[in-house]
């Protein structure tokens, strides 16, 4: 589904990643974890096409075909897709308008679908403001609902909800990744970072990633990975030069 | 002179232009209409019963009383526009009177078009007396022939009276070589309310106003909301001002502006003159082409116990905005375009739906044609 080759990225002058290489199959999802700032979200900003990320080496493949120069539209149409983790705030733009304009052509029942996820009073509201951070989540959510993406990315989904949502979230999300299929007619692919795991209780990943100063150091089963990082925190990963 | 222009006449270019500033030739989902080609009135009549649309000078015939309202908020020696329409000895324009507790959802249309005048001028009264509620559109146009300049002079003052309530709706689709000079003032009384909207998205050569709001009665509300577009070539110095005067008065003024190229004055004026009184004011402006938008927020409290608060803000659309919008499938041009359209997306509270949708209507047609 998803291939990363040799990537370096700059941000600014800055180069925050270095020649990261990724390779996510067809119906596989996989965790990235590290410590704040270790360049997670850069790589997913990156991958979905942001333009403050500039590649100054190596390639995005997706479905075979290169993306690297393609602009985010472009990207998302093939079937690439993001919760991000702190969305813009638009003033003005109203959660309804916006669904409206993501599902186009699509013949869905918005306030229906916004029902399932607890937003259908937020469809009137300017998009992202003033919502709490589990809301934020459950707009993210519901956009990706419409969208319907093949690979969905997924920037820490349970940061700032609460109990009660995470299981609502992480169900959504569960089917977004068609985790409810069995493994051999599972299509969807996913990336997700997580500091807490609890998503992982959703969305049985295949494999976690270890991400620290901008590569990826090492790789796993990621309740494994994660367990070591609870109990060790990350010093051992950033004294790892070798991966 | 030239010969007077009829409705049937119209070419369907121009009436394509009416219906796009809210003029319902066929009246379907008007009450009354007061219609003015250049000098000559076309149709006044209203078949609501309470509410008379009269032409001024069969009004200041058939009522006496009239001339108590005639310069008494807006002064014949303001500037030369109003010293201009005084000295007319044939003065036009309309009349509308909302009678003691009349209250008609629908609304009175009302029509100035500029067809191969000069100067057009016209002295508009408004009334609404005890309890009434009358909702006005006022859609002013030229025609699509006009190309060789011309002016609008426009003096118009509103009355609103006790528990009253008067909802003023203006859509302007003037052209490249037309000036504009709407002179306008209102006197609200008493638990009163004011509502005035301005919708111009469309080129103009000059438009200059400065609507006047004075908030007499206790509990008073005035409201001014205007959604502007300015194009190169088009200079546009807009305002609007409200005088608190009693107790319990309260003013919103809110401006959305945009330039593609063009210049607008963006003028704000909120006096607290007595205690319990709130205003606030607000100015969005958005610069998509280099133009200018220059705000003028004041706010003047003259007294304790008065809160007055204004916001102000011009901007390019923001790149990270676009992105997430680019990030769901819609390319640039959507995502900009929605975008904006949330950003003129002003919803007016106690306005008829009609008339939200008349205004939504306009913006659709300047999204259609790339803002």
């Amino acid at each position: 589904m998803l291939q990363i080759k040799n990537l370096s990225v700059n941000v600014g002058d800055k180069e925050v990643l270095h020649d990261i290489n990724l390779s996510i199959g067809e119906g596989e999802t996989h965790v990235l974890l590290g410590p704040n700032g270790s360049g997670k979200t850069t790589l997913l900003m990156t991958i979905m096409g942001f333009s403050n990320y500039t590649i100054t080496k190596g390639k995005i493949l997706f479905k075979g075909e290169d993306v690297t120069a393609m602009h985010a539209h472009e990207r998302a149409q093939r079937g690439i897709g993001m919760l991000f983790q702190r969305p813009p705030t638009i003033s003005g733009l109203k959660l309804g308008k916006m669904l409206t304009a993501i599902s186009k052509t699509k013949d869905v029942n918005i306030p229906e679908l916004a029902k399932s996820v607890h937003m259908d009073k937020f469809l009137e509201r300017d998009i992202n403001k003033g919502f709490s951070g589990g809301e934020i989540k459950r707009s993210e959510v519901l956009q990706l609902m419409l969208q319907n993406p093949d690979f969905v990315m997924l920037d820490e989904p349970e940061s700032g909800v609460d109990l009660e949502n995470i299981s609502l979230i992480g169900t959504t999300i569960g089917a977004l990744l068609e985790k409810d299929k069995h493994l051999i007619k599972r299509r969807k692919s996913g990336l997700v970072i997580t500091h807490t795991g609890y998503i992982l209780d959703y969305i049985d990943a295949d494999k976690g990633h270890v991400m620290c100063d901008g590569q990826i150091r090492c790789h796993g089963n990621p309740r494994e990975i994660l367990k070591d990082i609870k109990q060790r925190g990350y010093k051992e990963c950033l004294e790892c030069r070798h991966p | 002179m030239s010969s007077p222009v009829n409705v049937s006449e119209l070419s369907a270019v121009d009436k394509e232009r009416l219906a796009q500033v809210g003029i319902d030739l066929s009246m379907k989902n008007r009450c009354g209409t007061y219609l003015q080609m250049d000098q000559d009135i076309v149709q006044a009549e209203c078949g609501e019963s309470g509410i008379e649309v009269l032409s001024y000078k069969k009004a200041m015939e058939k009522y006496d009383w009239l001339k108590d309202y005639t310069w008494k908020v807006v002064s014949p020696e303001k500037d030369d526009i109003t010293r201009y329409v005084a000295a007319q000895k044939d003065p036009k324009g309309y009349v509308i009177i909302a009678h003691k507790g009349s209250n008609n959802m629908i609304p009175v249309q009302a029509c100035l078009y500029l067809g191969n005048d000069k100067i057009q001028h016209v002295h508009n009264i408004i009334i609404a007396e005890e309890g009434a509620d009358l909702h006005i559109i006022s859609g002013c146009a030229s025609g699509s022939h006009a190309g060789k300049g011309g002016a609008h002079y426009g003096i118009s003052e509103f009355y609103v009276k006790k528990n009253a309530k008067i909802s003023f709706t203006m859509i302007h689709n003037w052209s490249e070589d037309i000036e504009v000079y709407p002179r306008s003032a209102s006197i609200v009384e008493e638990n009163g309310v004011f509502l005035s909207n301005y919708v111009c998205m469309q080129p103009v050569k000059k438009i200059q106003m400065y609507p006047t709001a004075t908030l007499k009665g206790a509990n008073s509300v005035a409201r001014f909301s205007s959604i502007v577009v300015s194009t190169p070539g088009s200079h546009m110095d807009l305002g609007s001002r409200a005088i608190l005067e009693a107790p319990g008065a309260s003013a919103e003024l809110v401006t959305r502006a945009i330039t593609k190229g063009g210049t607008i004055i963006s003028r704000g004026h909120i006096s607290g003159k007595v205690a319990g009184t709130r205003g606030h004011l607000e100015c969005k402006g958005l610069i998509l082409k280099d133009g200018v938008i220059y705000a003028i927020p004041e706010i003047e409290g003259s007294v304790v116990g008065t809160e007055l608060s204004h916001e102000a803000a011009v901007g390019k659309l923001a790149k990270d905005e676009i992105e997430y919008l680019m990030s769901r499938g819609l390319n640039e041009v959507e995502a900009t375009a929605t975008i904006i359209r949330g950003f003129l997306d002003v919803k007016i509270s106690g306005l008829p739906e009609s008339l939200q949708k008349q205004i939504d209507a306009s913006i659709d047609v300047a999204e259609k044609s790339g803002f």
